[in-house]
């Protein structure tokens, strides 16, 4: 079942960079942070991943914290880019 | 049993591959939030329940991290789309603007 393991990781990894693309060259600072809500979307998904992968539950108790982090993150960016008035 | 939790595992990839290709392909931020956010919220479900087909015995802690992605996305994305409207990253052929009178009353002077 090797072979599955590889389609699934090129598939998130796939997404992942693409999601870095948009990050890096994304022309407002909104673009930047939803590229980076949906790479902590699939960044949540591998760590999962990796749980079955090794066979060891401990990184479903990575994924639940690393998802309270990840949404308190996107909360706390989007009320900074609500302050920042620009000049339209 | 190992088949199926396989094909859920490659729906969820690919429900991956598709949001990661909207954010990077879609032409302004409203349409980036659109595709990044609702694509992965259903790869990341799919994803997960193949892994609990695979593994039974961690239903429980999958179900949690299930329910807080179905709590947490959906008001990480609305918050960032008015933080958007907002910082003003609107895109440039907008038809209409219904939030102008409602957010916009001390912008009035700059247009």
């Amino acid at each position: 079942m090797i072979v599955f393991d590889i389609i699934v990781f090129s598939l998130t990894g796939l997404g992942i960079l693409f999601a870095v693309i948009r990050l890096l060259k994304g022309p407002t600072p909104a673009d930047r942070v939803v590229a980076l809500d949906t790479f902590n979307i699939i960044v949540m998904g591998v760590i999962a991943l990796l749980a079955f992968y090794f066979k060891n539950s401990l990184y479903l108790d990575i994924t639940i914290v690393y998802a309270i982090l990840s949404f308190i993150e996107t909360i706390v960016f989007a009320r900074y880019l609500e302050g920042n008035h620009g000049d339209c | 049993m190992e088949i199926v939790s396989y094909i859920f595992m490659i729906i969820g990839g690919l429900f991956y591959l598709l949001g990661g290709l909207g954010v990077l392909r879609m032409p302004d931020t409203f349409d980036r939030i659109q595709a990044g956010t609702k694509a992965t919220t259903l790869g990341a479900f799919t994803l997960l329940i193949g892994i609990g087909i695979a593994n039974p015995d961690w239903l429980l802690k999958i179900f949690l991290i299930i329910v807080f992605i179905a709590l947490s996305n959906p008001i990480g994305s609305s918050v960032l789309a008015k933080a958007a409207y907002k910082s003003c990253a609107l895109p440039e052929n907008l038809v209409q603007d219904d939030l102008k009178e409602l957010f916009g009353g001390e912008d009035n002077d700059s247009n």
